[in-house]
């Protein structure tokens, strides 16, 4: 952390978005993170998607649960709307807010530790009902705040910093996002915000649950040789299967591939996810596949990065319950109370 | 991309613009901070020793360091160098016990000074310490030269000046010689010195032969002159309505000098643009502070007289019309010429060098324009022992520029008495210094101050105008002198950064508010490599007055960080985010070598 706080000085030409915000206006208040933390990029990475999404941030409402990526949205979006639930029960806490509020865009902000081990049924559950939804997990494999244990995304095999080998078999929350039925899942590295930034673009533009598993490195506790988490390791055996430019309906399409290397998507709110595909045999749009690629490659020890998958026509939650399209905070007296003869509709309609 | 090297002197020292930009190379971040801490006495020992007059300068310099300032760049305006540099001087305890000792015995070398000015006291000043027997000749009863003669008294008082040059007068082994005019350099020569600095100025004032000149010259005075003669006491008053002409910091003076001699109606009238005036910005405004408008697009074509009085002057209208190269003209408008009406005229239209003192047949060679040639580093003539500095060498300039002359003829005179080249010069000393005090904590203050410029405080107009003897500006106060301190960015604190240590977290990019630092692919090394890789930088470095700070290949990724020194506020967040410590602040202070051992090879 820092004693003093950043300076509101920005860089003279520091440019705007079409709301009159700079970058800067995303900011929250500074970090008190261990000097070095991943976890600090991908905040960095959040404030560049929201300035370039330009997102009002009053639009956003930002909720995390315990743990040193739980503490993060306190340090950016310092405008928008905030909730630091419980540990492990973040999404069970959006769920409600989103269905209270399905006019907000939700993003849910948790580490390997809230979701992986006291939250793994509240994750599963919230994708599982697709709860639209940005849910990244800041992945660093170990208990940063109670100095160094192993979390339940520590790969079998890998050491601690004391030296300790792993003898549990690691989570992927990657595989289990896509097993739980996500519609947009991804996996990324902090020490990558050129991968980054488009894929939080993408994942806040997805209608639906949508993950990002976003590897990022302690440095105090898990950034040694031997761990699988650090950032010489991630550098070394990161293969990343595309890269993804977010196309907004307000930028002019500028086609930078030759056809056949570009596929093209669609997102429900008109966005187009422009996959400039680094593997060929990949492809983003099957689940099935994008399980087995996983399987295959994680037992080759590499770690796939990029937009493993994405279903560009699911629905959500309020789809699924079939809530009426307006905010149900927003429901008056009149809706919510429809008098005697509604509900002897609704008991006629059930005998 | 060539690696930012071990970075040298040079480097670090442009980091710090306005130290690059003082001509005497003052280190200003250094005093300033002492300023904050309440050491006035330090901060001016600092300034006393490389720019000799700290009082006199806090009042009255040109200021380069001010334009150079980062501040200026990262918000409206820099920080008010000069007027602190005045709280030091006004604030400080007796500095006399921390003068230089007077030489334990004379070196048996005797050096003739011709002027007591600022480059001259400068020379004095330098040498005297080292045991030179130095002899300085003025025709002036007075010694200060051109600060004493030309500056308004309202401007900078007589205190002020008596104690700076007694500073230098108190090292012992200095002879003043006043009212005491140099008339023949070979003649001084001959009295066998071994060395002769010449210091005298630009003394001549430029005159207006137009129309009418002659027959009005009763009440036509030369700017430089009149000013002279209004600090010596010799004038007290002037007429009603005055015309200064010319648009320099002298015709500044002299309106201003004007409005404290009687002059109700004072008008400065330029023949070019406002804009193009030579005159400080800072100087135009206090002029028109005290009602003085400014008229340009006149060019003067005519004195009016009447029975032998001065009736006003003539003027066409003109414009500025620029040729197909570029350049710029004034041509008549085609308007009727303007006549205003006038009982005085100070002709302030620029000042020149003369040398009727020095004879054709001594070896001392001048170029075309009259001027003496002199070497630009080491301000020799073409006769070996004698050095020129201060405007004498090169033309008007300022104070502080003669006192830069000063140091250099100073460093000059040393190595020639000693029978060394004076082309070898010495090269500045300079240190590194690590300013971590714990893991967040900075032995200087980088929490950045988001205070806009202070103001001076001024008289009260009305009561200013009523003396030309009281200051006008009162100068800041200690609180005031504070705050405005706290404006400074530390520039020479510097970033250094260890290419071995960085595991490119992002943690320095992530915290720096000014978006100076880049992770990035290495870009060729040539010109066409570096503009290449300003452009893809993440705030593009447009400003090619400054540099990059670029590390090597980085151990991690191969990639490079590029750092843009232009708007860095030297908060140093990037060393506190910084894990590895391959970030650090790293104060840079760097002394130019004066006249001493140290200069000398041997």
């Amino acid at each position: 952390m820092t004693y003093i706080l950043k300076p509101q000085l920005h860089h003279p030409k520091l440019p705007t978005n079409g709301l009159g915000y700079t970058r800067r206006d995303y900011e929250g208040s500074v970090s008190t993170l261990c000097a070095g933390c991943g976890h600090d990029s991908i905040s960095a990475s959040i404030i560049q998607a929201c300035f370039e999404l330009e997102l009002p941030p009053h639009r956003v409402a930002k909720l995390s649960g315990i743990g040193c990526s739980s503490k993060t949205p306190d340090y950016f979006l310092g405008n928008s709307h905030g909730f630091n639930t419980v540990h492990g029960r973040m999404p069970s806490v959006l769920t409600g807010a989103n269905l209270a509020n399905r006019d907000l865009i939700y993003l849910g902000v948790s580490g390997d530790g809230d979701s992986a081990s006291i939250g793994l049924g509240q994750f599963a559950h919230a994708i599982r009902r697709g709860v639209n939804m940005l849910y990244i997990v800041e992945n660093n494999g170990v208990y940063g705040l109670t100095k160094g244990q192993f979390s339940a995304t520590s790969d079998r095999g890998s050491k601690s910093k004391r030296g300790v080998v792993n003898t549990d078999a690691g989570i992927d929350m990657v595989s289990l996002a896509l097993q739980m039925g996500a519609t947009f899942v991804a996996r990324s590295f902090s020490g990558d915000k050129e991968q980054l930034v488009p894929l939080i673009k993408a994942g806040l533009a997805h209608k639906g649950a949508a993950f990002i598993d976003c590897i990022s490195p302690c440095v105090q506790f898990n950034n040694h040789q031997g761990s699988t988490k650090s950032f010489d390791y991630v550098r070394e055996h990161n293969e990343a299967v595309n890269k993804l430019d977010v196309i907004t309906p307000r930028d002019p399409i500028h086609v930078d591939y030759r056809p056949g290397e570009t596929v093209r998507v669609q997102q429900h709110d008109g966005s187009i996810l422009s996959l400039h595909k680094l593997n060929d045999l990949y492809n983003p749009n099957s689940r099935a596949q994008a399980l087995g690629y996983l399987q295959a490659r994680q037992a080759r020890g590499q770690i796939v990065t990029g937009l493993l998958f994405v279903d560009p026509a699911a629905g959500d939650l309020h789809d699924a319950v079939g809530t009426v399209a307006t905010p149900l905070n927003q429901l008056g007296e009149a809706e919510l109370v429809p008098g005697q003869a509604a509900l002897e509709r609704i008991n006629a309609s059930l005998r | 991309m060539q690696r930012t090297r071990e970075p040298g002197a040079d480097y670090f020292h442009k980091v710090v613009d306005c130290q690059w930009a003082c001509p005497a190379h003052t280190p200003v971040p250094e005093y300033i901070r002492l300023i904050a801490e309440g050491r006035y006495g330090d901060a001016y020992m600092i300034n006393w020793k490389s720019n000799v007059f700290p009082g006199v300068l806090g009042r009255t310099c040109d200021r380069p360091c001010e334009p150079a300032c980062r501040r200026g760049r990262v918000e409206d305006e820099p920080v008010a160098i000069c007027r602190l540099k005045r709280v030091a001087a006004d604030n400080k305890p007796d500095i006399t016990a921390r003068l230089p000792p007077p030489a334990a015995a004379p070196n048996g070398k005797r050096i003739a000074l011709v002027g007591a000015g600022p480059a001259s006291l400068t020379v004095a000043r330098d040498l005297a310490p080292l045991g030179y027997e130095i002899t300085v000749f003025d025709g002036e009863s007075k010694s200060a030269g051109m600060i004493r003669s030309q500056i308004p008294r309202f401007r900078l008082p007589e205190e002020v000046i008596d104690e700076e040059v007694g500073y230098i007068t108190g090292l012992g082994g200095i002879d003043m010689r006043l009212g005491q005019r140099v008339d023949s350099l070979k003649a001084l020569l001959a009295d066998g010195y071994d060395a002769v600095f010449v210091g005298s100025g630009a003394p001549r004032g430029r005159d207006l032969d137009i129309p009418g000149r002659q027959e009005a010259a009763a009440n036509i005075h030369i700017g430089i002159d009149w000013l002279s003669n209004v600090s010596f006491g010799h004038i007290d008053r002037i007429g009603r309505r005055v015309i200064v002409l010319g648009g320099g910091n002298t015709a500044m003076d002299c309106c201003r000098t004007s409005r404290r001699l009687g002059g109700e109606d004072v008008k400065v009238i330029v023949r070019s643009g406002f804009e193009e005036m030579k005159a400080s910005p800072w100087e135009k405004e206090d002029a028109m502070h005290e009602d003085i408008p400014i008229i340009n697009m006149r060019v003067p074509k005519a004195f009016t007289h009447e029975d032998g009085r001065l009736t006003g002057v003539v003027f066409e209208v003109v414009e500025a019309v620029f040729d197909e190269k570029g350049r710029r003209k004034l041509m008549p408008t085609g308007e009727p010429d303007e006549h205003y009406p006038c009982d005085d005229v100070l002709v302030a239209v620029g000042q020149e060098n003369a040398f009727p003192w020095i004879e054709d047949d001594i070896g001392l060679e001048f170029d075309e324009w009259h001027m003496p040639k002199v070497d630009p580093a080491t301000f020799q003539s073409t006769l070996p022992n004698v050095f020129f500095g201060g405007d004498a060498a090169f033309g008007p300039k300022n104070i502080i520029w003669a006192v830069a002359h000063g140091h250099e003829a100073a460093v000059s005179i040393h190595k020639f008495c000693h029978g060394e080249d004076v082309a070898v010069r010495p090269p500045p000393g300079a240190t590194l210094v690590s300013q971590k005090m714990g893991i967040h904590e900075w032995s200087y203050d980088n929490d950045v101050s988001n205070d806009n410029r202070y103001r001076v405080p001024m008289r009260d107009k009305k009561e200013a105008l009523s003396d030309v003897r009281l200051e006008v500006e009162l100068g800041f106060d200690r609180e005031l002198g504070l705050k405005e301190a706290q404006r400074c960015l530390n520039c020479d604190v510097q970033t250094v950064f260890a290419d071995k240590l960085c595991i490119e977290c992002d943690a320095c990019v992530d915290i720096c508010p000014m978006d100076c630092i880049t992770f990035t692919e290495d870009a060729a090394e040539s010109a066409e490599g570096e503009a290449d890789l300003r452009g893809r930088l993440k705030a593009p470095a447009l400003n090619l007055t400054q540099d990059l700070y670029v590390s090597g290949k980085l151990p991690g990724t191969g990639r490079v960080m590029a750092k843009d020194e232009d708007v860095c506020l030297h908060c140093g967040l990037c060393a506190e985010r910084c894990p590895t410590g391959a970030w650090d602040m790293q104060k840079f202070y760097l002394e130019m070598t004066h006249a001493g051992p140290q200069c000398l090879s041997r």
